[in-house]
């Protein structure tokens, strides 16, 4: 077969056996790579009553068919296993260079089964798979750790690490490759860690099969020719996703302090121009990718050892940043790189910490909770104390450890209402108030709020920022192309912000694989896995479906209180408008359950019958459910 | 002319590592590049490209008299049909730019293609002209 690796494997954790097959061409086919083999795999084999960090769940490591091919920016690689943090389906990915290695070492999926009676890590070298014994590096920092294996195996191993978070089940653990590219939502990290797998590491030799060489490589090197001169293509290489951090200002979407406000006082001390100036060492860019919007920097504090680190990207500085009250971008970068050497997700993690602040704020937690410490919004040793205490899940780091949803569940007293979060997933850097298409993006992802699933906040500038009208069909949309990119997988910034089409990315499929596949069929798959997903959660958390797509008060009913969006919310009216209208135009049911016919048009009666046995079908449809589903919107590059 | 390198603006993202091998070996394949990309990471942080500079101390080594400049703008290439693979200019390579593959039937080294120039979008990897190949 063309286009991949060519095998599977399986690795039984408890008996160190390792078992290779080849990979079924129907199952690359039907499922292309990544998300697709991790969502199927998932659903297929964990049982619905698992706990995510015990013996039953399975953790996958999974490229795709664009992975290390010289598609455009074919650097992805997914993870999958079911999220401790939302106890549904877990998917997340990361660039770098570990996704190519696997794939020129000959591997399109390997899944992890069981726990290790010991710490291990993979070492994978082209044939040689082996459990290697880890003890040597238990408890070190992600960073520490692959700069250490570095010089163990040499410089051609790529390299995946957990950190202490994840060894101790922080329910946000990231997995960190390449000094600083992360698997950072739904705590894959934790479960690697409960596996006991402390790294990965890969080196691959061999070449990929192509299809049609000469074809391939002449339509990336058009592409690359036409996208040199983009007029994005200077600022994303100068600030990278950073240069974000003024517009959602300007656009009052960035969150202050916990998302009480959405313009930030003193963000120009965390723009993309200040990281430029202040802590940028290098640009720094996935495998295949001319774009370079990763930023390598120095963190320089005063009484703190140089920090070096990846970012902050615009996710870290809206929540680490922005959300904990910094106005320092040394002290985001520092931030920053904690998140990464302990293994927690800059995003949940900053989101956490931000959220910990207000509750100190309103004295709902006090010093005597924080070892004598304070949580003072901007005061970054706070940060970091606080941020230790989580890692270690040490006294009230434990509550938190959980994610901001269990941690206001156990606090109570009103906190879940400031808890900026969607089934159990902390918010990604955006307010939603103003933005209604981005909030029923987060509140109806099969993830939680997680901006990657759908980015909706241009396209709510266009549909118009005061109306719940025409938001729906076009999130379902976004939630079919965006997360198709994890599907192939390769980088979506270049469709976003470069205007290569997803034509032309499906294209390059044609020329690795030599299979005639189209967009629509691509687009199909990605609303399989999302109609897949969906029955998953509902099977392992109940139903009716509509109880789990909730939104945060503060997003619904507190009126945003300053700046440019001053005044707005969303409003508990529209917002259930929205969702009517969602689930109409997905061909669910009211109460947000699949509808048999529209799991059958997609080819999984399976889950259709699995999800009648527990009384969490959808109630047929009068009138048949609509034929397309979901409206074509290419949101606008900032 | 020559390939400048300016490793303060490699991001190290490997495109010219494949395009190297797609015109050399129809294949893709990194690890079989005329290129490798040194990383020192986490600090201080530098990508440093590294290729043939076309000084000629591997055809001087050379005991099949199997590398000659025979290639764009005189380049030194190797002569498949010569070279045993005994890898005496890998050793004697003074900066370390001959490389080897377990799939590649001779050493590989830099033939001046300058595909790796034309998709490199950063000015990391850049055609300058000089009277001679030779020239550093």
């Amino acid at each position: 077969m063309y286009g991949y690796g060519g095998t599977i494997v399986r690795i039984n954790l408890e008996t160190g056996e390792i078992g290779r097959s080849p990979t079924p061409e129907t199952f690359a086919r039907e499922w292309l790579g990544a998300r697709g083999f991790v969502a199927k795999t998932i659903y297929d084999e964990v049982p619905r009553d698992a706990d995510p960090l015990g013996p039953e769940n399975l953790f996958i490591i999974a490229p795709g068919v664009l992975t290390g091919s010289f598609a455009p920016c074919g650097s992805k690689v997914g993870f999958g296993c079911v999220s401790p943090l939302t106890n549904g389906h877990a998917d997340s990915n990361m660039g770098g260079h570990l996704g190519p290695e696997l794939k020129f070492a000959g591997y399109d999926m390997i899944v992890f089964e069981r726990i290790s009676p010991k710490p291990v890590y993979l070492f994978v070298d082209d044939d040689t798979i082996e459990l290697r014994p880890a003890e040597q590096y238990w408890g070190m920092g992600s960073l520490d750790l692959e700069a250490r294996m570095k010089k163990d195996l040499g410089e051609d191993f790529q390299i995946a690490t957990i950190g202490p978070a994840g060894e101790n089940g922080v329910a946000f653990a990231c997995i960190t490759h390449d000094f600083g590219r992360q698997a950072g939502r739904c705590g894959v990290g934790a479960v690697m860690g409960s596996k006991k797998i402390k790294a990965i590491a890969v080196r691959g030799t061999r070449s990929l099969p192509v299809h049609d060489l000469p074809g391939l490589t002449k339509h990336t090197y058009d592409i690359i020719q036409r996208t040199k001169t983009h007029p994005n293509m200077e600022p994303w290489q100068k600030y990278g996703t950073a240069l974000f951090v003024s517009w959602a200002n300007e656009h009052g979407c960035f969150p202050s302090r916990n998302f009480q406000t959405t313009v930030h006082e003193g963000w120009e001390g965390i723009s993309g121009e200040k990281l430029a100036e202040e802590v940028l060492v290098t640009h720094k860019a996935c495998f295949g990718c001319w774009m370079n919007c990763g930023k390598y920097s120095r963190a320089r504090i005063p009484g703190k050892p140089d920090a070096y680190l990846e970012g902050p990207e615009y996710e870290t500085i809206a929540l680490c940043g922005g959300s904990c009250g910094m106005t320092d971008i040394h002290h985001v970068a520092y931030a920053n790189y904690l998140c990464d050497n302990l293994g927690l997700d800059t995003m949940s993690g900053g989101n956490i910490v931000g959220f910990a602040m207000e509750c100190f704020q309103r004295g709902i937690i006090t010093q005597k909770d924080l070892e004598g410490h304070e949580l003072r919004w901007g005061n970054i040793d706070d940060f970091e104390h606080f941020l230790r205490m989580i890692a270690a899940r040490r006294g009230i780091g434990e509550t938190f450890s959980h994610g901001t949803r269990a941690a206001a569940q156990k606090l109570g007293r009103g906190t879940i209402e400031f808890a900026e979060q969607a089934k159990g997933m902390e918010f990604s850097g955006y307010d939603t108030r103003w933005y209604s298409a981005q909030l029923l993006s987060y509140c109806t992802s099969d993830i939680g709020a997680h901006h990657n699933r759908s980015w909706a906040i241009t396209a709510d500038i266009e549909l118009g920022q005061d109306t719940p009208v025409g938001k729906a069909p076009v999130v379902i949309y976004l939630q079919h192309i965006r997360p198709l990119f994890d599907t192939w997988p390769c980088c979506r910034l270049f469709w976003g912000e470069l205007d290569v089409t997803p034509e032309e990315h499906a294209e390059a499929i044609k020329y690795l694989t030599g299979w005639a596949m189209t967009i629509e069929e691509s687009m199909r798959v990605s609303e399989k896995i999302w109609n897949l997903t969906r029955a998953h959660y509902l099977e392992r958390n109940g139903g009716p479906g509509r109880k789990h797509d909730v939104a945060p008060l503060r997003q619904l009913e507190e009126r945003i209180p300053n700046g440019p969006a001053e005044g707005r919310k969303v409003g508990t009216e529209n917002f259930e408008y929205m969702l009517n209208d969602y689930y109409a135009n997905r061909g669910w049911d009211r109460d947000g359950n699949p509808t048999r016919e529209v799991l059958e048009l997609l080819g999984l009666k399976h889950a259709a019958d699995n999800l009648e046995k527990r009384g969490l079908l959808g109630k047929p449809i009068p009138g048949g459910i609509p034929k397309v589903r979901g409206q074509k919107l290419k949101p606008k590059a900032m | 002319m020559r390939i400048k390198v300016d490793k303060s603006r490699c991001t190290g993202c490997k495109l010219c590592q494949q395009i190297c091998t797609i015109e050399h070996y129809h294949e893709i394949n990194p690890k079989k590049a005329a290129i490798h990309i040194g990383a020192e990471f986490p600090a201080p942080g530098v990508f440093t490209p590294m290729l043939c500079v076309q000084c000629g101390a591997c055809a001087r080594a050379c005991p099949e008299i199997a590398i000659e400049r025979t290639g764009n703008d005189g380049a030194f290439v190797i002569d498949p049909s010569k070279c045993t693979n005994c890898g005496v200019c890998i050793e004697t390579c003074p900066i370390g730019v001959m490389y080897s593959h377990a799939d590649a039937p001779t050493p590989i080294k830099c033939d001046l293609c300058l595909k790796c120039t034309e998709v490199c979008n950063t000015g990391a990897l850049t055609v300058v002209d000089t009277p001679r190949a030779t020239s550093r």
